[in-house]
C-alpha cells in the first residue's frame, strides 16, 4: 500500500479575545491507498479541525496553520497547506473529498440533489446538463437508492437521514478521489441505518481503492472498519497503532480510560459501575505545560518527580509501528492497570 | 416486586395532522404511542428503547402528562391519573420529574444554578429545613457540582455539569419516578460514564424509579432491569435486560442488537450481522398487520394482514410476533 495522505506538524490555531485557541497541536498523521485510518476523540480534542485543514476548509483570515500536508498524487507530491489556493481547490472533490456529520445542513434545501451531484461531476468533466443527471442517476444506484432514475428530481427533504448521507456520499465521490474524510458520518443516524452505511462506505472503498479518514468518537465504528487507529485528545495525538493494538495492547492511559468508560452490549455488565474517567478536558486556551492528561490521570501518581506535571512527553515508537505520547512505556502501564484491577 | 409505581396501560397518543389550508381540515393522524402497556415497580429502571421516530420520547412525555394522552390508562402508585387536570396534577408533580436530552436547552439561560434547582421548592411551596439556599447547595454537592458555584450561569457550565444540574433539579422534591429522556447521549464517552455512574447512585439513595428513554442499546443495559423495545408506537418486546439481550425473541430486537457496533476489533469481524433493508416508515400511513413486516427477513403473508396481540411468554417476558426466534 502506498501512503497517499502525509500530515506532519500540523499546528491549528484560532486566535480569539481570550487568547489562541490551540485546536491541533503538533497533529502527525497518514493514511494509504485503500487504508482506513480512524481518528478518534471527544468534542474539542481537534480531530475535524486537522481534517478540515487538509480540506482547506479553514478561513485565512481567522486561522493561524503551519505544518505541511502531502498528497501523493500520481503526477508528483504537492504540500496542500502551501499550495495557493487555486490549487487546492482543483485537488477538492477530485484528489481528495469529505462527507460531514449532518447531511440535511450540508445539502442545499432549493435545488434537487441531481443538480447538485451533476454540478460536482461537472466541475471536472466536460458534457451537457444531461449527461451530469445521467451520471447522478449511476452514483444513487452506487450507493443503493431505489429508483434512483426518479429521485433524482427530488429535493433533500424528500430523503430519510440515511438516505441524504448516501446522496452525499454519491456527491463526495462523483470524481472518483483518491481520498475520502467522513466526519462522524453516521453519528447523526439509528443504528441500523448506521451499520448500512458503514457497510456501504467499506464496498466502496475496496471498489475504487479509496484513502479514508474516518473521524469518530465511537469505538465501536473504530472496531468495525478501522486498519489504524489515532486517538485524540486536548488538541495532540496521544496514541496511533495499528487497530489490534490499539484495543489489545493499549499502551496510553487515556485510550485505556476510554475503552474502559463505554458499556459494551456483549458483556453483561448488569449491576456492575462503568469506569469513568473523572474530571473534564483543559481548556485549549491555557494548554498545560506539560502531558494534557495529567490531572484526570490514575497512572501519573508512578511517575516520579512530577514528570507529567512538567514536561509533555513526546510521541515515541512504543513497539513496532505503535506510538505513544506518555512517560511510562507501554508495559508499565499495562502493569499497572493489571495490578490496580488486582487491589479490586 | 412489591408495588407498581408506574402503570401503563394500552397508552395511545395520537398528534392529528392537518391540512394547512383555509379550514385547516384534519387529514389524518400520527400514531406516535399506539398501544403502549408497561409497568414499573419501585426502586426499578426500565429502559424504553428504539429508533428515532418510534415514540419514546412522545411515551415518556405522555406519562409526564406533557402530552394529554388519547386512550388508555395512566396508574401512578395504583391512582388513575390519566384526565388528572393541571391542578390534580400539582402534587404529583412533586413526585414525578423529568431529565432532558439536551443540557443546553434544559436549562434557562438567564436564570442562576440557584434559582434553577431552588424554583421546584418555590413552585410546589415546600420549605426545606436550613432554607433553600442550603438545600440546593447540598444537592449541588449531591451531583458532584462545587457548591460554591451556586450563584453561576448555565454557559460557565460544560455539558457534562449542566446535565448534572439538571439532574440536581429533578431530584431536589425527592420523587419517586424520573423519566430520563436520552440524559447522556448529548455528552462524550469519558463524561457519560460519569453521569450514568450518578443516577446509579442515586437510585440506590433515594430508591428512585426510572423510566430510562434512549436510542443507545448499551448504555440501556447497563441501567435497566427491564428493556421495553418499540418501533412505530407499538411495543415489539419487552423483558427482563439479561433475558433480552442474551436471547432477543422478537426479529427487530435481534436486528437491532446485532447492528450496535462492539468495541473489540476480533468480535466485529467473526460477528454476523442482520443488515435491515430501508428505514423506518412514516407513522402516519404505518404498515398493515405487523408494523416492522417491510423490514423484517422473517415476513409472511400473515404478518402482512393480522396485527400480533403481545402474549406473555415467560414470566416478564412480552412478545408481539408471528413467528418469533428460537429461545437460546
Amino acid at each position: 500500500m502506498s501512503t497517499f495522505l502525509e500530515v506532519k506538524n500540523l499546528h491549528v490555531s484560532f486566535p480569539t479575545e481570550d487568547g489562541a485557541v490551540l485546536a491541533s497541536n503538533d497533529v502527525s498523521y497518514s493514511v494509504a491507498l485503500g487504508e482506513t485510518l480512524a481518528i478518534v476523540g471527544e468534542s474539542g480534542s481537534g480531530k475535524s479541525v486537522a481534517n478540515l485543514a487538509v480540506m482547506g476548509l479553514h478561513n485565512p483570515q481567522r486561522t493561524k496553520i503551519s505544518g505541511s500536508a502531502i498528497l501523493h498524487l500520481p503526477e508528483g507530491p504537492i504540500d496542500v497547506l502551501s499550495a495557493p489556493n487555486e490549487t487546492v481547490r482543483r485537488l477538492r472533490g477530485k484528489a481528495m473529498s469529505m462527507i460531514f456529520q449532518d447531511p440535511m445542513s450540508a445539502l442545499h434545501p432549493f435545488y434537487t440533489i441531481g443538480d447538485q451531484i451533476a454540478e460536482a461531476w461537472a466541475l471536472y468533466n466536460e458534457g451537457s446538463k444531461a449527461d451530469g443527471i445521467k451520471r447522478a442517476v449511476e452514483m444513487l444506484d452506487l450507493v443503493g437508492i431505489p429508483d434512483a432514475s426518479k429521485r433524482v428530481h427530488e429535493y433533500p427533504h424528500q430523503f430519510s437521514g440515511g438516505m441524504r448521507q448516501r446522496v452525499m456520499i454519491a456527491m463526495a465521490l462523483v470524481n472518483n478521489p483518491s481520498l475520502l474524510i467522513a466526519d462522524e458520518p453516521t453519528t447523526a443516524l439509528d443504528v441500523t441505518v448506521q451499520s448500512q452505511i458503514l457497510r456501504l462506505l467499506a464496498d466502496l472503498q475496496k471498489e475504487f481503492n479509496m484513502a479514508v479518514i474516518l473521524i469518530t468518537h465511537d469505538l465501536g465504528v473504530v472496531a468495525e472498519v478501522a486498519d489504524r487507529v489515532s486517538v485524540m485528545y486536548s488538541g495532540r495525538v496521544v496514541e496511533s497503532a495499528p487497530i489490534d493494538e490499539i484495543f489489545y495492547n493499549t499502551t496510553h492511559p487515556y485510550t485505556r480510560g476510554l475503552l474502559n468508560s463505554i458499556p459494551r452490549v456483549d458483556n453483561n455488565g448488569i449491576g456492575t459501575r462503568l469506569k469513568a474517567i473523572p474530571g473534564q478536558p483543559p481548556s485549549l486556551i491555557s494548554v498545560p505545560k506539560g502531558c494534557a492528561f495529567e490531572a484526570r490521570c490514575e497512572f501519573a501518581s508512578h511517575v516520579s518527580g512530577g514528570l507529567c506535571h512538567a514536561v509533555n512527553p513526546d510521541l515515541v515508537e512504543k513497539a513496532p509501528s505503535h506510538f505513544g505520547r506518555c512517560h511510562l512505556t507501554g508495559q508499565q502501564v499495562i502493569e499497572i492497570a493489571n495490578q490496580n484491577n488486582g487491589v479490586k | 416486586m412489591a408495588e407498581n409505581i408506574l402503570e401503563l396501560q394500552n397508552l395511545k397518543k395520537h398528534f392529528p395532522t392537518t391540512s394547512g389550508g383555509l379550514f385547516n381540515r384534519q387529514k389524518g393522524v400520527v400514531k406516535a404511542v399506539d398501544g403502549v402497556s408497561l409497568s414499573i415497580g419501585v426502586g426499578e429502571t426500565v429502559g424504553l428503547v428504539g429508533e428515532s421516530g418510534c415514540g419514546k420520547t412522545t411515551a415518556g412525555r405522555t406519562v409526564m402528562k406533557l402530552y394529554e394522552p388519547t386512550e388508555g390508562k395512566i396508574l401512578f402508585q395504583g391512582e388513575d391519573i390519566t384526565n388528572y387536570s393541571r391542578h390534580q396534577m400539582m402534587p404529583f408533580r412533586s413526585q414525578m420529574q423529568m431529565i432532558f436530552q439536551d443540557p443546553f436547552a434544559s436549562l434557562n439561560p438567564r436564570h442562576t444554578v440557584g434559582t434553577i434547582v431552588g424554583a421546584s421548592y418555590d413552585i410546589h411551596g415546600i420549605k426545606p429545613a436550613g432554607g433553600v439556599e442550603n438545600a440546593v447547595r447540598d444537592l449541588l454537592e449531591r451531583v458532584g457540582l462545587n457548591p460554591e458555584h451556586i450563584n453561576r450561569f448555565p454557559h460557565e457550565f460544560s455539558g457534562g455539569q449542566r446535565q448534572r444540574i439538571g439532574i440536581a433539579r429533578a431530584i431536589a422534591l425527592k420523587p419517586k419516578l424520573i423519566v430520563a429522556d436520552e440524559p447522556v447521549s448529548a455528552l462524550d464517552v469519558s463524561i457519560q460514564a460519569q453521569v450514568v455512574n450518578l443516577l446509579d447512585d442515586l437510585q440506590q439513595e433515594f430508591g428512585l424509579s426510572y423510566l430510562f428513554v434512549a436510542h443507545d442499546l448499551s448504555v440501556v443495559q447497563h441501567i435497566s432491569d427491564r428493556v421495553v423495545v418499540m418501533y412505530l408506537g407499538k411495543v415489539m418486546e419487552s423483558a427482563p435486560t439479561q433475558s433480552l439481550f442474551s436471547s432477543p425473541r422478537h426479529p427487530y430486537t435481534k436486528a437491532l442488537l446485532s447492528a450496535v457496533p462492539i468495541p473489540d476489533p476480533k468480535i466485529e469481524r467473526a460477528r454476523e450481522r442482520i443488515l435491515l433493508q430501508g428505514d423506518l416508515p412514516s407513522p402516519v400511513n404505518p404498515p398493515a398487520g405487523c408494523v416492522f413486516n417491510t423490514r423484517c427477513w422473517k415476513a409472511q403473508d400473515t404478518c402482512r394482514t393480522v396485527v400480533p396481540e403481545p402474549v406473555q411468554i415467560a414470566p416478564n417476558h412480552i412478545l408481539a410476533c408471528h413467528y418469533p426466534e428460537p429461545a437460546k
